[in-house]
């Protein structure tokens, strides 16, 4: 009992661990929502495969600082994404942008839907096109198993 | 097209991504982020100088001639590591190395300079890393080139050691330079 009571409160702690390393205080609920928002959609710099929300490293500290500075003067969520792309490229953005070296990256699943639909169309076809094995066929396939046996 | 060429598709697909992605997100050493600004311009910034405490630097103060930038901290153990090297290249090599002392207490950094000697021509104190992030840097040691306008040139991230100072920075300063004449 005591101990599925420890394992409840560690399951509905979790969650909020993460998310307030630094509380930043905010004016109201919606910049709040966009702070929590951006700084889960980037990727801290230093730690490769975390997000700056989950990060303890320095420079997520930093980055989070800055990301807050910036919402509380006005700037918009692009404005805020477009500081981090210009310091830390690609990387930094969970959501990559569209662009020419990330062009295969945003078309490919597209192109392999519509190229596995022209295979399996293919397919499709090419069974209807096989006539089934009738007993025709059966007197003449025997017919050169025989011929061949001689 | 036949069945039997279509089944082909796949594969030219396959091979067609895999040139296309290799291009695209090859990074020789996945630790090292691509910089964002090479071939920019420095950032502009208005930082206290380190020993003086007082006199304000901007990036103009770092302009005009092909230089180093260095981004160093006491608190970061491989800056300790790769202090000989910038010595050895200050006294050794006629080339300016700017510091910027990130994130770091001003007093110990006084200290640490005086004890390991100091290879700046002056540091700057980048308290907040703000600098830092406008440089792109995400830890310490990093090591910029700029040339003599001041654009980012190259990006060294961790120490920097003979055999990177001869391969990798030495060739770029010589050619800024020879650039120049």
């Amino acid at each position: 009992m005591k101990f599925s009571w420890m394992l409840f409160v560690f399951m509905v702690s979790r969650g909020t661990v993460l998310a307030s390393i630094d509380a930043y205080p905010f004016p109201n609920k919606e910049l709040t929502d966009r702070y929590e928002k951006l700084i889960s959609e980037l990727r801290c710099p230093q730690c490769l495969n975390t997000n700056l929300a989950g990060s303890d490293a320095m420079i997520a500290q930093d980055l989070r600082r800055e990301v807050h500075r910036m919402l509380i003067e006005g700037k918009t969520n692009e404005e805020v994404l477009d500081f981090m792309y210009y310091r830390y490229g690609d990387f930094v953005l969970y959501n990559p942008r569209f662009d020419l070296k990330t062009l295969a990256l945003w078309l490919s699943p597209f192109l392999l839907f519509i190229l596995s639909g022209f295979i399996w169309l293919k397919t499709v076809r090419t069974e209807k096109e096989t006539l089934p094995w009738e007993e025709e066929d059966e007197k003449k396939f025997n017919e050169i198993l025989e011929s061949r046996s001689d | 097209m036949s069945f039997q060429k279509s089944l082909f598709i796949p594969l030219a697909a396959f091979l067609a991504m895999t040139i296309f992605l290799g291009f695209g997100f090859q990074l020789e050493n996945a630790k090292v982020l691509p910089s964002a600004l090479i071939d920019k311009p420095l950032p502009n910034f208005q930082l206290r100088d380190l020993q003086s405490g007082q006199m304000l630097r901007s990036a103009d103060d770092l302009i005009g001639e092909v230089a180093l930038v260095n981004v160093w901290g006491t608190w970061c153990p491989n800056c300790v590591i790769e202090h000989p090297q910038l010595l050895k290249i200050s006294r050794e090599q006629n080339i300016k190395i700017f510091g910027i002392n990130y994130r770091d207490n001003n007093v110990e950094a006084k200290k640490w300079l005086k004890k390991y000697k100091d290879p700046y021509a002056f540091s700057v104190s980048d308290d907040e890393g703000k600098l830092a992030i406008d440089l792109g840097v995400y830890g310490a040691p990093e090591t910029f080139i700029i040339d003599k306008s001041g654009f980012i040139r190259k990006r060294h991230v961790g120490p920097v050691n003979a055999k990177v100072w001869e391969e990798e920075l030495k060739p770029v300063v010589d050619h800024l330079r020879g650039l120049e004449e």
